[in-house]
């Protein structure tokens, strides 16, 4: 129970509306226990004598308890599942505004169907716990005391024999539901494995139409599938004895009362009118004593979600703002310096940059190459802190980045990633993603320095067509120009690209170029490439190699070296080469 | 998970008799079973409404009477009935829950097929996590309408019909009576079930839109972060959030009403019988028995009527899977097999390429006009830029696709009237892109052929020189591989592609070469395995390595779908075109690495 104990600010949130559910819950249980009461003075009277104004006494009695019952019972609905909402909603807004602010390297570490189980399944099972489990465990705490208190008082051995199956059912049920959750994870296991068996499959469908294993791998699934049905079975086996085995138990009791208290009767010590009050209390306390069980399930599935969501909300932010953040930092000029800087992604990983020194001067364009894998991103990723080095300093204008206010510096920078990630919104609304407020003259500026705008124009709905899932579907030039505008749209102090031309050809490519030198003037910029024909014109030119630079210059001066850049270009010479060839 | 999917649910009819039709078509072979299920229902359903008829017996013949034998006699009776419920009730049970989980065992396994025989173009255009949906999780939502829905909904109009049964053969008056507020009750769960089923929807659309706004962001939380956007985007989220639980909390307004709404008819019911019943006894022309039986039976009664609108939810989301479902099925894109299939008896592997044009898409020519020939046992290079078409080639030539123009032969007999699975069966594929099963390294290399048997496995491993690593590995044949090769290295991977396409021992090799770099150790490994996988068959051989070039017997030169260039390397390096050029961009490099 500990972990659901980090529950209790949100019960606090809520207590009034709570105590008030936990008293309604007291009042409807009096309604619904005293109508066994009129029935059972009704019939008691018909064994004797009784007039018909008595009976329509009786009758309207049974009427208005039900409906005192009733309007309790819709109060506490109205009062218990509707905090258990309302807490479910505060739960879920936490764990986003936490999980927002946790570092990429979290989400690095964790994939995305992870995350959302937790925030799914998890808040899912948290919330079964306070809705449901919370009710019926005051509601069947309560109604026990009562009903046993009513049912001694009409006839103490009689409640004594009838009720002694009944903690049996709490039991079985309790039993059983922990089994049902034992299978349960086994049938889920099989059903993983019978996902996993279907998704390697189509991925690799290729190699087994090419070695005709099609017949096999139809019997390796029938095969599967013929496992997760006999896990399933065994769930079923058990499921199947549920249900009779809870009839029987509580029909069990009604017999005991029927015979016991049919001789008590016969005895003359019970009336008819106390027998059928039994039968009627014993109907009242079975779907509570069947509901015991099952809540106690739920706490301990809570209890277990609550256990992985506490641990989601332990992760450190890592990266934000702290004592050494200078307040008094109100922009930037865009200097930019590397001092001995090294990285690595896990401490037990080997370092992807090695000792990086590099200045950038403001206002200057550098570009990076170097083959896939050697630390490209790694080192622009430093800049706007998505990641932290792990030894030395990243300056901008002489402030190390850990001490700017880490809303300035991220505003300040634009990057286009590698892979662009546009959101299913408007095209407009993702170009003005980065804006405090919309700003059409921003969309169609940037559009047109990003050479997206003729793209648009083709567009349903111009600026306002939706893509991703539920709407277009943009190329991947496109998706890069449109990420492109997004970065320039914020009118960022530096601009970094990161392989941000790789889909667009390269004449596209050369115009884009052309319209952000003018961009790019009073803004220092970073370009990541592996076409020599994007970064000849920069300032400066490193190579990286094996997380460290191994050239760096200006093109002619790379050419004249001779090394990897010198060698890249005159492939890529030849390569226009026979592009061009026809 | 798409809000798409889910949204077309939730937008999606709820029921659809064609759809329905189709579905029950699988329960057909099961007909039997289930009929004799649903005759068994109809008797177990009699023994709960037995027991106030045997209380109503005890009290008005036993315990009026004083007589404690007969009252002990109906109280075994009463424990009989009970055990004979139970019992038939656990057979029953798990006997419908069998079918129900045989038919979509069926069911899986006709779709799995089905996807197997589809053609590439099929898994080209459509991304395999929708495919594996619908053999996953659209099938178990079906598996809830036929292991439970259905059979509890006979099982629950068979208890109501022999409540009424037992009530009008106790007192016809008084059952009518009693029955005066079913009106009200249809009425009151025909007004709920239509406003439960709209929030129902109501709820899934926001918990669709909840979750796919999850969703995207956390795959895309590197742009929230770089924008510096947190604070607006909680506030997104919080809009949706709110939306959610407002749904919900209207949801359940609908079930905090109805359920004390059905608790106060049953209410009024017992009060009635009370009332009129009453009266009746004291005419004395009722029993004191029949009003306390009836008074149990308005409790059995109402639990049902209740539980259908549940069963509702569940028949709405069986539809739309199996409309899914169905779609899958009636796609047929099929690369046809000829019906009369030539026999392919003794393959010598000739083959020849007769003015062959190919495209994807239509007149996109990716290959024009392509001829060639290869003489058994030749080994021909096929060489060109990025785009040249030389994967297409081989696409073509196992019938993955097939040519809009011109003919493939295989010994002379066109590819197109060879059955399509005899045809690969001769022909081995190594593609660049390795791609590992799960399962064992023996499975692998076999590909689960258990007609290979262990030495010829070890024999292929072997002779590419793969059982150097194996024999290392703690459980060496039998070491697990997991997902897509993820524990190996790109060389070892590829020594198990070539040990894979060994074991098979195919006529025709074909090997598209790999260009990711590995060291120098493996590529001397790599080199050597490559000789020995071309020795006495006919190979095409997409070549990135010198080494592999150099050997070939003729080296074909693509560019831009067009064969431009053919000869040996002295010869095509002598003419100083395209493959002149090829060779300085991919090939001189290698020359100079096995130089130094």
């Amino acid at each position: 129970m500990k972990n659901l104990f980090s529950l209790k600010k949100y019960f606090i949130r809520y207590k009034k509306k709570l105590l008030l559910g936990a008293l309604f819950v007291v009042l409807s249980n009096v309604g619904s226990i005293y109508i066994p009461l009129i029935i059972k003075n009704a019939i008691n009277a018909l064994t004797v004598k009784v007039s018909v104004a008595q009976l329509i006494h009786y009758s309207i009695l049974i009427v208005l308890a039900s409906l005192f019952a009733g309007f309790f019972r819709y109060l506490i609905r109205q009062m218990i599942i509707v905090v258990s909402r309302e807490i479910e909603y505060d739960l879920r807004e936490d764990f986003w505004s936490h999980i927002q602010k946790l570092p990429l390297r979290y989400f690095q570490n964790n994939s995305t169907g992870n995350v959302m189980a937790h925030a799914t399944n998890d808040i899912n099972a948290v919330r079964s716990f306070l809705g449901p489990a919370v009710m019926y465990s005051t509601d069947t705490a309560f109604r026990l005391v009562i009903v046993i208190g009513v049912m001694i008082s009409l006839n103490p051995s009689l409640t004594l024999y009838s009720l002694l199956p009944l903690p049996l059912l709490s039991i079985l049920v309790y039993k059983i539901g922990k089994l049902i959750h034992e299978k349960f994870t086994l049938i889920q296991e099989k059903f993983s494995e019978l996902t996993t068996k279907a998704q390697e499959n189509f991925a690799g469908i290729r190699v087994i139409k090419s070695y005709v294993r099609e017949e096999n791998e139809i019997s390796q699934f029938k095969q599967l599938s013929k496992d997760f049905l006999n896990r399933n079975m065994d769930m079923i086996k058990i499921q199947a004895y549920l249900q009779p085995v809870l009839f029987l138990v509580t029909g069990l009791s009604v017999i005991i009362v029927i015979w016991l208290g049919g001789v008590k009767i016969i005895n003359g010590s019970l009336n008819l009118g106390d027998l059928t009050a039994f039968i009627a209390y014993l109907g009242i306390l079975t779907w509570p004593m069947i509901a015991f069980g099952w809540v106690i399930n739920m706490i301990q599935q809570a209890e277990a979600s609550m256990k992985r969501l506490n641990k989601i909300f332990a992760e450190p932010y890592e990266i934000q703002d702290n004592d050494t953040t200078n307040n008094s930092i109100k922009d930037l000029t865009g200097k930019i310096e590397f001092n001995n800087v090294s990285f690595k992604y896990n401490e037990n990983l080997p370092n992807v940059l090695n000792n990086i020194n590099l200045t950038i001067p403001a206002g200057s364009t550098l570009a990076i190459m170097g083959y896939t894998g050697e630390g490209k991103t790694s080192l622009i990723n430093l800049i706007p802190r998505l990641y932290d080095c792990t030894e030395g300093e990243v300056l901008i204008d002489g402030a190390n980045v850990k001490t700017i206010p880490l809303e300035l510096l991220r505003t300040r920078i634009g990057i286009v990633q590698q892979e662009s990630f546009l959101f299913s919104d408007t095209i407009s609304n993702n170009i003005t993603y980065g804006l405090r407020k919309h700003d059409q003259e921003k969309v169609l500026k940037s559009s047109k320095i990003a050479h997206f705008d003729k793209d648009v124009e083709t567009f349903p709905n111009g600026y306002e067509t939706v893509m991703g899932e539920r709407g277009i579907t943009l190329s991947g030039g496109q998706k890069q120009r449109a990420s492109l505008a997004r970065a320039i749209a914020i009118d960022p102090k530096i601009l970094i690209l990161d392989d941000s031309f790789s889909a667009v050809d390269t004449n596209t490519e050369e115009e884009i170029l052309k319209s952000l030198k003018e961009f790019m003037k009073d803004r220092t910029s970073i370009i990541i490439s592996h076409r020599i024909s994007t970064v000849k014109n920069a300032d400066k030119i490193i190579v990286l190699s094996k997380g460290a630079i191994f050239e760096e210059g200006t093109h002619d001066e790379l050419i004249s070296l001779g090394g990897i850049y010198a060698d890249l270009h005159y492939k890529q010479l030849l390569e226009k080469e026979l592009e061009e060839l026809n | 998970m798409a809000a798409d999917n889910i949204e077309d649910e939730i937008l999606g009819k709820a029921y659809d008799a064609k759809l329905m039709q189709r579905l029950l078509g699988y329960i057909k072979p099961y007909r039997k079973y289930v009929i004799s299920a649903i005759l068994l229902n109809v008797v177990v359903a009699a023994l709960g409404p037995l027991r106030p008829y045997l209380t109503k017996i005890a009290i008005d013949k036993y315990i009026a009477h004083s007589n404690y034998h007969g009252l002990f006699l109906i109280s075994l009776m009463l424990f009989g009935s009970l055990i004979l419920q139970a019992f038939i009730q656990y057979f029953l049970t798990y006997y419908t829950q069998y079918l129900g989980q045989k038919t979509i065992l069926d069911l899986r396994t006709q779709i799995f097929t089905h996807t197997q025989k589809l053609a590439l173009r099929f898994f080209d255009k459509t991304p395999i996590g929708r495919i594996v949906t619908r053999v996953t999780n659209d099938i178990e939502s079906l598996n809830d309408l036929f292991s439970s829905g259905i059979v509890m909904v006979f099982s629950d109009v068979f208890i109501v019909i022999w409540i009424l049964v037992f009530m009008f053969f106790m007192d016809i008056k008084l059952s009518l009576v009693t029955l005066s507020v079913l009106p009200i009750l249809v009425y009151v769960t025909f007004l709920f079930r239509r406003k439960v089923r709209s929030s129902y929807r109501n709820v899934r659309l926001h918990l669709a839109r909840l979750n796919s706004y999850m969703q995207e962001h956390i795959t895309g939380m590197a742009v929230v972060q770089i924008f510096h956007k947190e604070k607006d985007e909680i506030d997104k989220f919080l809009d949706i959030n709110k939306e959610y639980r407002e749904a919900n909390i209207k949801s359940n307004l609908y079930y905090s009403i109805f359920y004390p709404s059905v608790e106060l008819l049953s209410s009024t019911a017992t009060a009635l019988i009370i009332w009129y019943g009453g009266g009746e006894i004291v005419r004395s022309s009722l029993s004191l028995g029949v009003l306390v039986a009836f008074v149990q039976y308005t409790e059995m009664f109402f639990r049902p009527i209740r539980d259908l609108s549940e069963k509702y939810n569940i028949l709405q989301t069986a539809m739309a899977s199996s409309e899914r479902i169905f779609k899958l099925l009636d796609n047929k894109t099929f690369v046809q097999n000829p019906d009369h299939p030539h026999d392919l008896k003794d393959v010598h592997g000739e083959i020849e390429f007769k003015n062959v044009w190919f495209a994807y898409n239509n007149d996109e020519y990716i290959l024009k006009d392509i001829s060639f020939k290869i003489n058994p046992g030749e080994t021909v290079a096929i060489v060109g830029h990025t785009g040249a078409g030389k994967t297409s080639l081989i696409n073509i030539l196992t019938r993955f696709y097939d040519i809009q123009k011109g003919n493939i032969f295989v010994d002379g007999i066109d590819i197109k009237t060879l059955d399509k699975k005899e045809l690969r069966k001769y022909i081995s594929i190594v593609l660049q892109d390795v791609y590992l099963f799960s399962g064992t390294i023996k499975s692998n290399i076999s590909m689960n052929n258990n007609d290979i048997p262990i030495d010829k496995i070890q024999e292929a491993a072997s002779l590419v020189g793969a059982d150097r690593f194996i024999e290392q590995l703690p459980n060496k044949y039998d070491e697990i591989v997991k997902e897509r090769g993820s524990t190996l290295s790109v060389g070892q991977k590829q020594l198990i592609s070539f040990a894979r396409a060994l074991a098979f021992n195919p006529h025709i090799l074909i090997l598209d070469e790999a260009t990711s770099s590995v060291d120098t150790e493996t590529e001397i490994i790599i080199q050597k395995a490559i000789e020995k996988l071309l020795v006495g068959r006919t190979a095409i051989v997409i070549a990135h390595r010198l080494s592999t070039i150099q050997s070939a017997d003729k080296i074909i030169v693509m560019h831009k779908g067009e064969i431009r260039e053919t000869g040996n390397h002295q010869q095509l390096l002598a003419k100083k075109g395209i493959y002149y050029k090829l060779y300085q961009l991919q090939y001189k490099d290698q020359e100079i690495s096995k130089a130094v």
